[in-house]
């Protein structure tokens, strides 16, 4: 990222840009070293500097925690209840269904409790819950403090707290989506009532924070990881976060573009998908599968990861073939992309595609299976201790077995045919779900526990909670599949008694009322009061990976001192370990400053890098979680000066936060982490977490812009009309101006970081304000160029794409226009100095992926038309 | 239907999967390859699953020592991926092989299908024919040979499926999709909208009739016909009723001053198995029931409800619908 490439003459006429300080002093440390005992006295002392630190608030303050271990807790809560929410409306379709033409349930209600019940469990619950539980464990996974942003977890959760209530309380009023969860325009575009615009502003706010927490999950991942803790010596379940993370950046943004693009057509009537005006309803179904699919393995990869920890711990010995599972993992994530026209095999596409996305859904088995037989393989080489855990995942093995085995039936386009949106694919995708979702997941909690509450769950409870709901399961799902050959159609609120669908029905039904009870025995051994119950073993179940080196009682601090590590069970393989973790031998053992920090090494071989300072409690989470709620929510009610003024005040509490808590000029350039090692306590550019969140969060909305783009091609190609003969076009040179005045604004901010860094601080002001006011005219003239009277967006899909690709970019300028003056304001404000300049790499960094944005919207919007 | 071996031990379940609108029923060719296919599917799916869960029982269960590393490596590289690169390989050809003749096109007639809220327009146009025969809600088709079946929507996307006789092709608006069919063996069947379009899919059925090559060909003929003059004293009461009513303007009844296109064709409505697309049986007193109040039976019906007719005259209607064959 450095610019040495410039005109050298002109470089040596400037000032020397000033340097970062380097870690100094010895790594790896040696046996030695880690063998000198620590002086009992001192370690108390620092466990108290410690433990002031790490203070979680209490009382009502309890609210402006931001730890992992509390928002992670109340998060995955959350996410369960939203689960039992979504399962009590299946408990009711089912008793609708228990008989043929029954009136339990008007078709407007069991259209909502349908789309409601599939929205829920996959917005609300199943991936919400791999993120839950990650931002729970994966620092104690890791030997690490906290996630690297704490505060955003918090606002994360707070969104999809607001977000899920608005979502799923619209059920309680009535007036909830019926169009399913996958809205299908033109039924869902066309609807009438608000169900529409709920599903589109609720989820689009919901996945924005799963976003978040997915970019935060990768940084932690990446960044966070303890001393020595090469990549290759990670556990598998972090090696799932960073596949998962990175499907989520790339398979969310699609859906928000269809959102945006939705949301424009019913609030504002651009005709994206109206084919009377040149739209499509068939991208939607492009955009929804591209994360539609994907969506499916981000569910069930985290359950793999869990298995992953379980296993080795039940067959006392180290995985087989971890390498062979990593590249699995990541070969199913890429696959997963490849995957989604399978959602589409009925839509009259050529044979060609058919032919190739049945081969491609085929082909996964092969990733897949590799993972479950590198278990079934550690359990061959281990002496296996049967756990209970590990009852649930062998019941999952079971059932999802099932469902693959359906699944390979499926991916045959011509057998698809018959069976597609049939009760068969319900049973297909319960059996995926619930083997590769709820099993892994329930069996995690039981194995997880008593890392996290220091309590065990109770084995009798455990027990027969696996048995109602293993056998309650395949009364349910199994003669599904029956009922779907038979040819009963999914999404159906009645069906007639005279075609052999009645009995297989009422069994189905019997069936789901025992689920729910082996459910519900579940939710009581995990919320029933453990006062009197002793404290669970360290390390009850005698793993060897680093979250059971964790405190009983509980302490807030996560780990005593930050390890160092050089195997993949530490706890196995490296005697003394916990003597020494416990004693403070290893890093930042102390907290002298009285401030929460963690430690950032290098992204591969995870040598530490920088002491770095993470936020600590606080409000300003939850209040611009609140404000971005309203911003989102307002639009519901068309409250759109409600929702601008909610947006603005989300916008400056985010910067308050910001400016208060981020990127703070240290007392001191370097501090002693301990082992002899003293690291920099403020690193700016490649080497700081921010750096990499904004790189990563850039990489999702990148794709999200993509995907327009793809809207625009996808309409070139499969619509005759576009653009329709003699249309007018957008003003070239307004086009032209815009995109030269924001290449000019991102060449002043890369300038101003350059002259900030070489002290030049009043040259970089006036670039930086320059670069502002070049922005400012870049979305003037964008907007010029299409606020033509031939280009009103609701005439023709035309010209609303057109504009939808200027209003993405225009917002993104804002928020590039928005991130200069901030880094003025700093320069002004001591803040943002020539050694402490991470906000001016960041904001550098953002430009860089705007400039191209705007360089492309320009062709587009400019260029392309012309030639087509 | 020949089945595979998974048939023969499953052969007291068959009789489970009969039934108007199973695919395990087949009376059409395509139908009966991917049943087959089913069978033989179904057979593999229950023995890998058994040997996957076999063996982890016997690991977890029945033999917790350890075993060698070698036996381990072996599973993961032949179960994980040569076993199911060769099955795959398998299922792959001859799956895919099934596309071309299944996507084939139909060699005589050719049937327009227009997906409506919640019924289905039928436009029947022989090998030749210059003008569409129009009708609604029930599918007939000759018995051996390959009709032709052109899918569009209106409102909403539907999907077109009759489970006996083939896969299914949804119908979406703004464009038209195809596919094709080739029953075997005469006899009532049911087909279903299979994607969800709102209040009333549940609700969007049709009765499918497949028929010898001559009567499928003498029943086109009489449905090219203009509808039949009210028989009875009752019946020609209704006419009147209908033609006062302003029914035609939503529906045609040919040979009459009735030519709307909003609702489906009546012309020959009595000639059909089912009323309100498979919803009710072709009898009189469901005509009446139907004509009252269409919401009552089909929530979001765009057909207004005629319950200020009275008893009386909703009679006259049925009794002149009814005649309609």
């Amino acid at each position: 990222m450095t610019d040495h490439s410039r005109d050298a003459g002109l470089a040596r006429r400037l000032p020397e840009a000033v340097t970062q300080p380097e870690p100094v002093g010895p790594f790896p440390p040696t046996d030695e070293m880690l063998a000198v005992p620590v002086d009992p006295a001192l370690s108390r002392e620092q466990a108290d500097r410690l433990k002031q630190a790490w203070h979680t608030p209490q009382g009502w303050r309890y609210l402006s925690a931001v730890n992992n271990t509390e928002v992670g807790v109340w998060y995955s809560m959350t996410a369960f209840g939203f689960m039992l929410a979504a399962g009590v409306l299946a408990l009711l379709m089912r008793v609708q269904l228990a008989v043929p033409e029954n009136d339990f349930l008007s078709a407007e209600r069991f259209n909502q409790f349908f789309t409601m019940h599939g929205s829920a469990m996959m917005f609300l619950f199943a991936v919400p819950m791999f993120e839950a539980i990650s931002i729970l464990l994966l620092p104690a996974l890791l030997g690490a403090r906290d996630m690297p942003f704490p505060r955003l977890s918090a606002y994360g959760y707070w969104c999809f707290l607001i977000g899920g209530f608005f979502v799923l309380g619209s059920v309680l009023f009535g007036v909830a989506p019926e169009g399913g969860w996958f809205m299908y325009p033109p039924l869902s575009t066309e609807a009438e009532g608000l169900g529409p615009d709920i599903w589109l502003l609720g989820l689009s706010f919901i996945e924005v924070a799963s976003i978040a927490a997915a970019v935060e999950l990768i940084v932690g991942t990446v960044k966070c990881r303890p001393p020595g803790m090469r990549i290759n010596l990670m556990p598998l379940y972090a090696w799932y976060v960073l596949v998962v993370g990175g499907m989520i950046l790339f398979a969310f943004p699609p859906l928000i573009a269809g959102d945006f693009l939705f949301e424009l057509q019913r609030s504002f009537d651009w005709p994206f998908f109206d084919p009377e005006r040149g739209g499509d309803p068939l991208l939607w179904q492009h955009l929804f599968w591209i994360f539609g699919h994907p969506e499916v393995y981000i569910i069930f990869l985290p359950s793999i990861a869990v298995a992953a920890m379980i296993v080795p711990t039940a067959a006392r010995r180290p995985i087989m073939g971890y390498s062979w599972i990593v590249l699995s993992a990541v070969g199913t994530g890429f696959l997963s992309f490849g995957l989604w026209v399978h959602h589409m095999f009925t839509t009259g596409l050529p044979m060609l595609s058919l032919g190739f996305f049945s081969a491609a859904s085929e082909a996964v088995v092969i990733p897949t299976g590799v993972q479950l037989f590198a278990f079934v393989a550690t359990l061959i080489v281990g002496r296996v201790k049967i756990i209970l855990p590990m009852l649930w995942i062998a019941g999952a093995l079971a059932v999802f077995t099932a469902g693959g085995l359906t699944g390979v039936m499926l991916a045959l386009a011509p057998f698809n045919w018959q069976v597609h949106d049939t009760y068969f694919i319900v049973a297909h995708l319960h059996y995926t779900l619930f083997g590769g979702m709820v099993f892994p997941i329930i069996g995690g909690v039981y194995y997880f526990y008593p890392s996290i509450r220091k309590k065990k769950l109770s084995e009798r409870l455990g027990r027969w909670s696996f048995w109602l709901t293993f056998t309650g399961f395949n009364i349910t799902f199994l003669p599904m599949h029956l009922t779907g050959l038979k040819g009963m159609p999914r999404r159906v609120f009645t069906y007639p008694g005279d075609i052999g669908w009645d009995w297989l029905n009422l069994v189905s039904t019997l069936g789901a009322f025992v689920v729910a009870a082996g459910i519900l025995v579940f939710a009581w051994d995990l919320v029933r009061p453990k006062g009197h119950q002793p404290l669970a073993a360290r390390n009850p179940w005698n793993g060897g990976t680093l979250e059971w080196s964790h405190d009983v009682p509980a302490q807030a601090w996560g780990v005593r001192s930050v390890p160092y590590v050089r195997s993949r069970y530490p706890l196995w393989d490296d005697p003394g370990f916990l003597e020494r973790l416990d004693a403070g031998r290893f890093y930042i053992p102390d907290a002298p400053e009285g401030l929460r920090e963690t430690i950032v090494t290098s992204a591969i071989d995870a040598r530490p890098q920088h002491v770095a300072r993470i936020t600590g409690p606080s409000w300003s989470p939850m209040v611009a979680a609140v404000f971005t709620g309203g911003a989102f929510i307002f639009p519901t009610f068309k409250w759109y000066l409600a929702a601008g003024i909610s947006g603005a005040f989300a916008v400056a509490t985010v910067i308050y936060w910001l400016w208060t808590a981020t990127a703070r000029v240290p007392e001191a350039p370097t501090k002693d982490a301990g082992l002899g090692l003293r690291l920099p306590t403020y690193v700016s550019g490649p080497k700081a977490p921010g750096w990499w969140a904004v790189f990563i969060t850039m990489l999702g909305d990148a794709t999200a812009f993509a995907s327009l783009v793809f809207g625009v091609f996808f309409y070139w190609t499969a619509r005759p009309d576009f653009p329709p003969a003699g249309a007018e076009h957008a003003d070239l040179r307004a086009v032209a101006a815009a995109a030269a005045a924001l290449t000019l604004a991102w060449a002043t901010t890369l300038g101003a970081r350059e002259l900030n860094r070489r002290t030049l601080r009043r040259a970089a002001r006036i670039l930086l304000g320059a670069g502002a006011a070049l922005a400012a005219a870049g979305i003037a003239a964008l907007i010029l160029a299409v606020r033509l009277p031939e280009m009103d967006p609701t005439s023709h899909v035309y010209p609303a794409i057109m504009w939808a690709l200027v209003v993405w970019t225009v917002a993104h300028i804002g928020a590039g226009l928005i991130m200069q003056l901030y880094c003025l304001a700093g320069s002004f404000a001591g803040r943002l100095t020539p050694r402490h300049d991470a906000d001016l790499w960041n904001t550098t960094l953002f430009w860089h992926f705007l400039v191209v944005t705007c360089l492309v919207t320009a062709a587009v919007v400019g260029l392309l038309p012309r030639a087509l | 239907m020949r089945a595979g071996l998974a048939c023969l031990a499953l052969v007291p379940a068959l009789a489970a999967c009969e039934g108007r609108q199973s695919v395990l029923d087949p009376a059409g060719r395509d139908a009966a390859v991917m049943a087959e296919l089913f069978w033989w599917m179904l057979g593999g799916a229950v023995i890998l699953w058994l040997l996957v869960n076999g063996l982890m029982v016997y690991v977890s269960r029945l033999n917790r020592d350890a075993l060698s590393v070698r036996a381990a490596t072996l599973l993961v590289v032949g179960g994980g991926i040569v076993f199911p690169t060769v099955l795959l390989a398998v299922l792959l050809s001859y799956g895919l092989s099934e596309m071309p003749r299944q996507l084939a096109p139909g060699t005589g007639l050719s049937v327009r299908v227009t997906g409506e809220l919640w019924w289905w327009r039928m436009e029947y146009l022989p090998e030749g024919a210059e003008t569409p025969v129009i009708s609604a809600n029930e599918l007939r088709l000759p018995a051996g040979s390959r009709s032709e079946l052109r899918l569009g929507a209106n409102e909403v996307i539907h999907s077109f499926w009759v489970p006996a006789l083939g896969g299914k092709t949804d119908m979406i608006p703004g464009r038209e999709t195809r596919m094709s069919l080739e029953p075997l063996e005469p006899g009532e069947y049911r087909g279903q909208c299979a994607e969800f379009c709102g209040d009333s899919h549940a609700l969007m059925a049709f009765g499918a009739v497949v028929m010898e090559p001559e009567a499928f060909r003498e029943w086109l003929e009489h449905e090219a016909t203009d509808a039949a003059p009210p028989a009875t004293e009752a019946a020609r009461a209704g006419r009147a009723v209908f033609l006062a009513e302003g029914c035609g303007s939503c529906h045609t009844v040919r040979g009459t001053p009735a030519d709307g296109t909003i609702g489906p064709d009546l012309t020959h409505l009595a000639g059909r198995t089912t009323l309100a697309a498979g919803v009710l049986p072709m009898t009189a007193d469901a005509l009446k029931r139907w004509i009252a109040d269409p919401r009552a039976i089909k929530p979001g019906a765009r057909m207004p409800g005629f319950d200020h007719l009275g008893d009386a005259r909703l009679d006259l209607l049925a009794a002149y619908l009814e005649g309609l064959e």
